[in-house]
């Protein structure tokens, strides 16, 4: 049986065209079609409907050191009210799963993905085990949207007591949205600025609606998964089962950045120091097709007439208008303006490395103002 | 959404449809086909001149769902393919009976296009399908 989040009829009311996804079934997209949904976020707004994303709320006395120890990035660094992207790593350094986490007054709000909800929720069981750390699992209870796009704030300042011009990116307070008690991040998945809202899986369908309805002067529209991936892909930010898996490293998916080795002992540590001593064996690129063709996942990389490597995700971009793709390569390949090929149907169809992201986000290229 | 059924073609049960006239005929899919397909980014055309038994892939569309092949509703051979679609594949989710048709051909054997279907049984056919 597929599962559906609180919002489930609202998207049936909205004519979305449904999809399994993770076990879900969720909107693929609405009636303007993906590529007309992907448009709009860029340019006015949109809102998701990502109530399938796993929330687990950590708190107890050993919640810091039990985090700091399960992931990758440094959790202690992070103030109250500061969130962190934090890769969560078994002992071999592959990837149990990429997810973000907030520091609240009281605790931590861990974000995973909807897929991996019931794994990482084990893998975390079993390791507390013996530990003064409590661990709720707040996804049934919880309702996630995201409001994406340059009018974002616009839509969501009069909706909320919170000044949204005094929330930097990767911050979350805790306040109201239309009167009811919310979350809210300046934090998202499209390269847009733009805000993901936490609200009781109660007060999710008012909280949509009414977003809606404050949106419409800006144009904001309901955009499904579709849109949402080829808004993620461009900005190059990973997905879990195509650039991210048991088999991949945080290191080889070009997020050493999110890798705190300096940190003191986490899990997957070892590992990933001897990968960044002998260096990694392969290495995520962005490939732009020269030939024509949707370069899928788990399709060959070619160079020299010799197969090195596969596909993990590969789309028409909708805001550069050209079929790109990402692919894990052995380094010495990885080199922007190399010609690589992509078996596709059969044939070898040209393609060129180069350099990520497709697509700067926003708020990294004003960054100098703050 | 009710979709919207060309009275002047026949139809495949993979949703193509084809126009004849005299013996050469124009070849697309329907607008239930690129409604399910949803935003088409791309699409593979065949080489004039090459020639296609009945229910034989000859085309694949690339939407931003997943890569589909498209199958010859009759034989025939390849006469001419609709170009323009490489700048502009939207056109088969805009207009898919005119500016977003696929291939022309030239019907190998008039008798196939008996085993297709006409646009009321082709709507039934739809029907059945929920």
């Amino acid at each position: 049986m597929a599962k559906h989040t609180p919002l489930y009829e609202e998207h049936i009311r909205l004519g979305a065209k449904l999809v399994s996804f993770g076990g879900w079934e969720m909107p693929l997209s609405y009636g303007p079609g993906p590529v007309a949904e992907h448009h709009r976020v860029r340019e006015a707004a949109g809102i998701f409907d990502l109530s399938h994303m796993g929330e687990l709320f950590v708190s107890g006395s050993g919640a810091t050191d039990f985090l700091q120890h399960l992931v990758t990035s440094n959790v202690r660094r992070l103030k109250v009210g500061e969130a962190a992207y934090a890769p969560m790593c078994y002992a071999d350094g592959g990837l149990v799963d990429d997810t973000f986490i907030y520091r609240l007054p009281d605790g931590f709000w861990v974000v995973v993905n909807a897929a991996n909800t019931d794994k990482d929720l084990s893998w975390i069981r079993y390791l507390a085990v013996g530990q003064d750390v409590n661990f709720a699992d707040q996804s049934k209870d919880t309702g996630m949207l995201a409001l994406q796009g340059p009018a974002a704030e616009s839509i969501l300042e009069p909706l909320t007591p919170l000044e949204l011009t005094g929330l930097a990116r990767n911050r979350i307070e805790v306040t109201t949205v239309l009167g009811r008690a919310a979350m809210v991040a300046r934090t998202g998945y499209t390269g847009e600025d733009g805000f993901e809202i936490y609200v009781s899986s109660d007060d999710a369908v008012p909280v949509w609606r009414g977003l809606l309805e404050a949106g419409r002067p800006f144009d904001l529209i309901p955009v499904g998964l579709a849109a949402r991936d080829s808004l993620r892909f461009e900005a190059c930010f990973p997905l879990y089962g195509h650039e991210l898996s048991a088999e991949i490293t945080p290191l080889e998916a070009g997020l050493s950045w999110a890798v705190a080795l300096r940190k003191g002992e986490f899990i997957g540590r070892e590992a990933l120091l001897k990968q960044r001593l002998e260096g990694v064996e392969r290495t995520l690129v962005g490939f732009e097709m020269i030939d024509r063709g949707v370069p899928r996942h788990g399709l060959s990389v070619y160079a020299d007439g010799e197969r090195c490597g596969t596909v993990t995700s590969g789309l028409y971009a909708p805001t550069l208008d050209r079929f790109l793709g990402l692919a894990y390569l052995p380094p010495r390949l990885a080199e922007p303006g190399a010609q690589i090929a992509i078996e596709l149907r059969g044939q070898m169809r040209e393609a060129r490395l180069v350099q990520r992201p497709f697509y700067t986000p926003t708020y990294q290229r004003k960054r100098t103002g703050g | 959404m009710a979709s919207t059924i060309d009275q002047s073609c026949l139809y495949a049960e993979n949703h193509e449809w084809i126009r004849v006239q005299e013996d050469l005929a124009t070849v697309g899919i329907s607008d239930y086909a690129q409604d399910e397909l949803t935003d088409v980014v791309y699409v593979e055309l065949p080489e004039i001149g090459s020639t296609f038994k009945q229910g034989d892939p000859f085309a694949v569309v690339e939407s931003v769902k997943a890569a589909s092949d498209v199958f010859l509703p009759v034989a025939g051979e390849i006469v001419e393919v609709n170009a323009a679609l490489d700048d502009t594949p939207e056109a088969v989710n805009d207009d898919p009976y005119g500016r977003g048709w696929f291939v022309r051909i030239r019907v190998t054997d008039p008798e196939e296009l008996a085993t297709l279907m006409s646009p009321e049984a082709y709507a039934s056919y739809l029907q059945e399908q929920g």
